[in-house]
């Protein structure tokens, strides 16, 4: 089967909206409704967090999301099991993003099974260089079809991001500024020079922007500069209430896609 | 060489740089530049300059006269105590204040654990005159309240940090946040032989002053640079490194490395990640972790804010698993008897982290004509509350 992040990519170019939510936040059993409701209301791409214990480069909304998960029982093995009947109800594509510890002890090989039978489409694994992927673990990602997407940002050198630009297979995180997750500092303050500068290398890539992007305004200025834009922070204050998720989870998106 | 990094930055399979795409160009930098600026006669001059007439090298190293007879071996202490601040820490980060200058780094940040490290790093920050961050989790800044003050009081800001367990681990998550958002103008001053390539090798290399006046310092004492065992205590393992680095091509010296057992490697309250740990991933090095199946790090316990972390050194994980080092641990309760013996043996009151060392000397077996060198790598002025509460004086 056709990877589905491909398939977006080929049948969508711009204004792309993927959302990042922590997996067993707010509560353990939330993962499957949150996937649910997030693409009956309009989002293109989902990013499902594999909680850490140690999130590094994730600030204070997604370390908090992630110690909560953990709290409640969330592991790797869990997950795989709440999201297996995940491709009856779904059809957009799925990424599991997240550190590279629980993955190395679950397995990277098991790992990659696992994402095959259940029909994810790609990783976002921070912590593992370009250079260790591509050493030890390409071919197998390969094998099961799963694209592991490589991030930039605004200090990585032109040089650096060509040697991306020819590793990724499907899209390039772009990390909008420098800085840890839900930062929240407003993109067009300091980001055009960037986003300008990444715009006009001509990459083989589409681009997604990350990291910063917290409302319309937001989204709608990171898509000017990319083929859509990735909310993670944000959404997962969104729904960290006592609000429903049905109620919650459109709320926060057609906000999101009507005030830009 | 045999046990030094190689040029990917492994020790064995230990190592490597596994750092998110956003600490790239500055770990980068570091891993080709920081070789070419230790090694540079100027650097050298000033580093050696700075260690003799500000930290107060060489540290002595101390016939221990009355422990030895107790013993029935010959045991000297390698007095890192007695270096300004009080620990072995300041090599370290004189080291590397000199380096974020040729770095031409305006800001620095550091973790501590114990605040040893913070101290160190607040002292060479008002020294050389540079903005300096402490990050410090919460329950260390309660336990270890003098450290803060001094931090404050040398200019530093100190951080407390509230996520997770509070202590260490946490603190180091915090300061390599303080990274990403600040890759332009910061040195990151890691205190131990940890995080990402060239750390460990950088740590060890500033620390490495040790061994080799140990070898210098037994050759004129005893006649032979060659002592029959180093001991020191391990958390990240930057004291051991530097008491072992000249030593580890010298496989007729045993090493060992003394990890803190907590309340005992068979509870969950314990330190001591070569005992209990497993391979894994954290800090941006492969390493030896304490951590459950699903590869969440476990929350360590020691009594000694300098030694609670849940990885390890990947020098110490690669000398671990190739069997050139051995490594034993010392129970909280052993340790604080270790430290009363000594105070009460020699005069010296040493760090609870040193003590671990100490106390596995009742763990060893020793030959009378051994020499045996014990690492005293930092003094107990900073845990004497523990000391007074526990012994009721």
């Amino acid at each position: 089967m056709k990877n589905r992040i491909n398939s977006l990519f080929e049948s969508k170019k711009e204004n792309i909206l993927s959302v990042y939510f922590t997996a067993g936040f707010p509560n353990l059993n939330d993962t499957v409704e949150i996937i649910q409701q997030l693409e009956i209301n309009g989002v293109d791409l989902i990013e499902i967090g594999m909680p850490f214990s140690d999130p590094t480069a994730d600030g204070p909304t997604i370390q908090r999301s992630s110690e909560i998960s953990l709290k409640n029982g969330m592991s790797l093995e869990l997950l795989f099991e709440q999201l297996k009947n995940i491709r009856q109800t779904v059809k957009i594509p799925l990424i599991l993003m997240g550190y590279l510890n629980p993955v190395y002890q679950f397995g990277v090989e098991r790992f990659c099974e696992k994402c095959a039978e259940i029909g994810i489409d790609g990783t976002i694994l921070p912590d593992l260089p370009l250079d260790e992927f591509e050493q030890y673990y390409k071919p197998v990602f390969e094998k099961h079809n799963l694209h592991n997407i490589l991030l930039i940002t605004p200090q990585t050198t032109e040089s650096r991001i060509r040697q991306i630009d020819a590793a990724s297979s499907v899209f390039i995180y772009m990390v909008s500024s420098s800085s840890t997750t839900g930062a929240g500092k407003k993109v067009e303050d300091f980001q055009r020079g960037y986003f300008e500068r990444i715009q006009s290398m001509n990459l083989k890539n589409p681009r997604l922007i990350g990291f910063g992007i917290s409302d319309g305004a937001t989204f709608e200025n990171a898509c000017k500069y990319a083929n859509g834009a990735i909310i993670g922070s944000a959404f997962v204050k969104a729904i960290d209430s006592e609000i429903k998720l049905e109620e919650s989870v459109p709320g926060f998106i057609k906000n999101l896609l009507t005030t830009g | 060489m045999k046990y030094i990094v190689n040029e990917k930055g492994y020790y064995g399979e230990f190592g490597g740089a596994w750092i998110p795409e956003m600490m790239y160009t500055n770990i980068d930098e570091l891993k080709h530049r920081y070789l070419k600026i230790i090694e540079s006669e100027e650097f050298k001059n000033e580093f050696d300059h700075l260690l003799k007439d500000y930290v107060g090298r060489p540290s002595p190293l101390y016939f221990a006269s009355r422990l030895s007879e107790h013993y029935g071996s010959k045991i000297y202490l390698k007095r890192e105590d007695l270096n300004h601040t009080g620990s072995h820490k300041l090599n370290n980060t004189v080291g590397q204040i000199l380096l974020a200058q040729k770095l031409g780094k305006t800001r620095v940040i550091a973790e501590t654990g114990a605040g040893q490290h913070g101290v160190a790093t607040a002292t060479v920050c008002a020294l050389k005159n540079i903005k300096c961050v402490v990050y410090m989790g919460a329950l260390d800044v309660a336990r270890q309240s003098p450290n803060v003050k001094k931090m404050k009081m040398l200019g530093a800001e100190v951080v407390p940090v509230h996520s997770g367990n509070k202590t260490l681990k946490d603190a180091t998550n915090e300061a390599m946040r303080d990274w990403i958002n600040n890759p332009e103008d910061t040195h990151y001053i890691i205190g131990s032989v940890v995080g990402p390539h060239p750390y460990p090798d950088m740590v060890a290399r500033f620390q490495s002053v040790i061994s080799e006046e140990i070898k210098w310092q037994l050759k004129e004492q005893t006649g032979s640079e060659f002592p029959a065992r180093v001991l020191a205590c391990v958390g990240g393992g930057s004291n051991a490194a530097g008491a072992f680095y000249h030593f580890l091509d010298d496989e007729q010296v045993e090493l060992i490395g003394v990890e803190a057992a907590g309340k005992g490697v068979d509870t969950s309250e314990t330190a001591a990640t070569l005992t209990v740990g497993s391979p894994g991933i954290l800090h941006a090095a492969k390493t030896m972790l304490m951590q459950n199946t699903d590869g969440q790090i476990t929350e360590p316990y020691s009594i000694s804010a300098g030694l609670d972390y849940p990885g390890i050194g990947p020098l110490h994980a690669h000398l671990f698993k190739s069997g050139r080092a051995k490594y034993l641990a010392a129970t909280d309760e052993e340790v604080l008897y270790a430290a009363l013996f000594l105070t009460q043996k020699e005069g010296i009151i040493p760090a609870l982290e040193s003590a671990h060392a100490l106390a596995a000397l009742d763990k060893i077996k020793m030959n009378p004509g051994d020499v045996n060198v014990i690492n005293l790598s930092g003094s107990g002025n900073k845990d004497m509350e523990t000391y007074l509460e526990y012994f009721g004086y």
